[in-house]
């Protein structure tokens, strides 16, 4: 696994581990090591990475997710050669730009100017080359009027915005980045996911640090997900952030079971089991593939491990971008769902007219208590179905329709006074 | 896109080799300092000349005309521009050193780069203050009517050293500063009292005729050296392996400035990688 990566693979980790000393009592002092030079510093020692190894070809959007904590930030970090790696190689091809705790380093003194030159500068490019772009970095940030204002009166968004400009134009090759979507508005936004899509599209590599699942699934090729310092997963982005979601609602012993196995699959002792999910045709035949316009249906098999009331059931069907295409809940029509006991074993089903596009879908199922507060049990992705026929041009609905083509108003009534 | 794969092996303090890169971003680093430092005053660098000028006015009436510490000494006037422009160019690039890492903390945990630019470009541009006042010293030096001399030739060897053994030690105390807050403190005490110790105010002839051991202890100090020879080589004054009273004495001030910027480079070097997990 050591030795210079393939020539397709734009970055590589292998055994990467990395620790940091928190001492217990803060020990800053000249005068305390001088006087205790042989004390022996309490400290504890936080494993912020753990054995992380994996690779991300080039031209890959590749997810980086994990909770807090989980040495995700450490791991860019380390990725940007700003802290050394206690052990493991990394291997990085191109030139690398990195976007940290939302930022790239500016001075709060200087104007918007001069910290652009100067990160331009530190990021790689020649000082001339930073003058040549200044305008564009400006132009993308749509700043250009504050661009003499020291930094230190920008809004926190408008400093994201300048720094996000700044790395997005420095012609690096592989984007290291942490968290920037979530800040900004939702046009900058909007923005920044052209920006990378076309980074994209231009063979550049991207690792991008988030919380977001919904962006990972529709934005990332591949994903990882870090627990505490440990590569959990790394697969496809649908698959890793259902683990992370998993992970995340998870029990503590859930989530022992998650992190040692990888795998979502295990003991679920919840107060109400899922046990199956799954699609169906109006008989109740199991079916994967549903027909356009046919009344269909999906059901799941839930056990409770203690007695429960009028509990509230939701269906979630996700299309294969990760849109959602339909929840049904049963709360929504109050649906009288029962008491049952400890032990109960049930089927629920829901009916729907099957109006979804043709394509492939995911069934993801919660079951809820009575005020829809608590999550009994919920499983993602348990089951999938595709919907067959000739596509809807790219929405999620094929809604029955007819097209009408007539004369406008106007030319009619130039008919009749003829 | 056929670039070489390279490995990451985490923050340096002085690069990998790319000499071109590691200019550019002093001279940048640098740029920014300067112009921060004179932000929103409107005579701007002007008071680079300025102000220790007008320091050196204040000193000068005092110690000539009040204290007459200069009396009998040929151009007084002159060596004590000189020697306290050497000074300031040393307190200020270790004074500004010590803090520096710090004070670049949000570069150092967002981008990685030689470490070393950071104090580098301190030194940087105190050189660049201390080249426009040399500039002002010239024009005094004609005006005083000290005669020109072929030693005038070697003066830029004391102020390279000068240049070596500040950055030596900001980089000592920069690195120092990220882990241990009271170095600060403790070097502005130790600026204070190496002035005093410092033939600057007073010539070291007046050293000399009360105590020459005293003479050669002070002249011990690398800075003191550096002064004294750069007076030497201005004016025609003693040199310095007489005020020391003996040649080979030379070696001792020369040696402690290797030492200490070599010690500077090693502790940098060691402890500057880390400085981004420790701020």
């Amino acid at each position: 696994m050591s030795g210079a990566p393939a020539d397709d693979v734009a970055v590589k980790a292998a055994g990467v581990s990395k620790s940091f000393r928190l001492p217990t009592e803060q020990v800053s002092t000249l005068k305390e090591q001088v006087l205790h030079p042989t004390r022996r510093r309490r400290s504890e020692t936080l494993h912020a990475l753990r054995d992380v190894t994996f690779e991300v070809a080039r031209g890959e959007v590749f997810g980086i997710v994990g909770r807090n904590g989980s040495g995700k930030s450490t791991l860019m970090k380390c990725l940007a050669g700003i802290y050394r790696a206690d052990a493991g190689e990394m291997w990085l091809r191109g030139r690398m730009a990195p976007f940290i705790e939302l930022g790239v380093g500016f001075n709060p003194d200087l104007t918007a100017h001069d910290n652009v030159l100067v990160n331009a500068v530190m990021l790689g490019l020649s000082p001339e080359v930073a003058r040549e772009r200044y305008g564009s970095v400006m132009d993308f940030a749509e700043l250009h009027e504050f661009a003499e204002l020291k930094l230190k009166n920008y809004s926190s968004g408008m400093q994201v915005r300048l720094a996000f400009s700044v790395m997005v134009h420095v012609d690096a090759d592989l984007l290291l980045i942490d968290e920037v979507l979530a800040v900004g508005d939702a046009a900058f936004q909007q923005k920044c996911y052209d920006v990378l899509q076309r980074a994209r599209d231009d063979g550049r590599t991207i690792l991008l640090v988030t919380h977001d699942m919904e962006q990972v699934q529709r934005f990332c090729d591949r994903a990882m997900l870090l627990d505490r310092g440990r590569v959990v997963a790394v697969g496809d982005s649908r698959g890793v952030a259902r683990q992370y979601t998993q992970l995340n609602f998870a029990t503590p012993a859930e989530r022992e079971s998650i992190v040692r196995t990888g795998s979502p699959r295990g003991p679920q002792p919840g107060p109400a089991t899922i046990i199956d999910a799954w699609a169906q045709t109006l008989a109740g035949g199991r079916t994967t593939l549903l027909e356009p316009g046919e009344a269909s249906g999906a059901a799941m098999r839930v056990r409770f491990a203690r007695a429960v009331s009028e509990p509230v059931f939701v269906f979630t069907i996700v299309d294969e971008h990760g849109r959602r295409a339909l929840v049904l809940s049963s709360d929504r029509k109050p649906h009288a769902t029962g008491e049952h006991a400890a032990g109960d074993e049930i089927d629920v089903a829901v009916g729907f007219t099957n109006h979804l596009a043709a394509g492939r879908y995911w069934i993801s199922v919660q079951v809820l208590d009575r005020g829809g507060d608590d999550l009994l049990a919920f499983r993602e992705d348990v089951y999938s179905f595709v919907v067959a026929g000739a596509g809807a041009g790219g929405g999620v609905m094929d809604l029955p329709h007819i097209f009408e083509v007539m004369p406008a108003p106007s030319m009619q009534e130039a008919a009749n006074e003829r | 896109m056929s670039a070489e794969a390279y490995r990451v092996r985490g923050p340096t303090a002085f690069g990998d080799g790319d000499v071109r890169r590691f200019w550019n971003l002093t001279r940048t680093l640098a740029a920014t300092d300067w112009k921060v430092r004179f932000y929103g005053s409107v005579l701007g660098y002007v008071w680079t000349l300025l102000r220790p000028l007008m320091l050196f006015g204040i000193v000068y009436v005092v110690f000539s005309e009040v204290i007459d510490a200069g009396r009998g000494v040929e151009f007084y006037g002159v060596i004590l521009l000189l020697a306290m422009m050497l000074y300031f160019f040393f307190s200020e690039v270790t004074g500004a050193g010590v803090t520096s890492m710090v004070d670049r903390e949000s570069l150092l945990r967002k981008v990685g780069f030689p470490r070393a630019v950071v104090p580098l470009s301190v030194a940087l541009v105190a050189a660049m203050n201390l080249a426009l006042n040399l500039v002002v010293l010239a024009i005094f030096v004609v005006a005083s009517g000290v005669q020109p001399r072929w030693t005038w030739l070697l003066l830029p060897i004391p102020f390279v050293l000068i240049l070596v053994f500040a950055t030596g030690v900001a980089m000592l105390l920069s690195a120092l500063y990220v882990r241990y807050r009271d170095v600060r403190p403790i070097w502005e005490v130790v600026l204070q009292a190496t002035f005093y110790a410092t033939p600057i105010l007073y010539p070291i002839e007046a050293v000399i005729g009360r105590s020459e051991t005293l003479a050669t202890i002070m002249l011990l100090n690398p800075i003191a050296a550096i002064i004294q020879e750069s007076r030497h080589l201005l004016t025609g004054a003693m040199p310095l392996s007489e005020a020391l009273g003996s040649g080979a004495l030379v070696l001792v001030p020369l040696g402690i400035l290797v030492a200490v910027t070599w010690l500077g480079l090693r502790v940098f070097d060691r402890m500057a990688p880390r400085a981004a997990e420790e701020l």
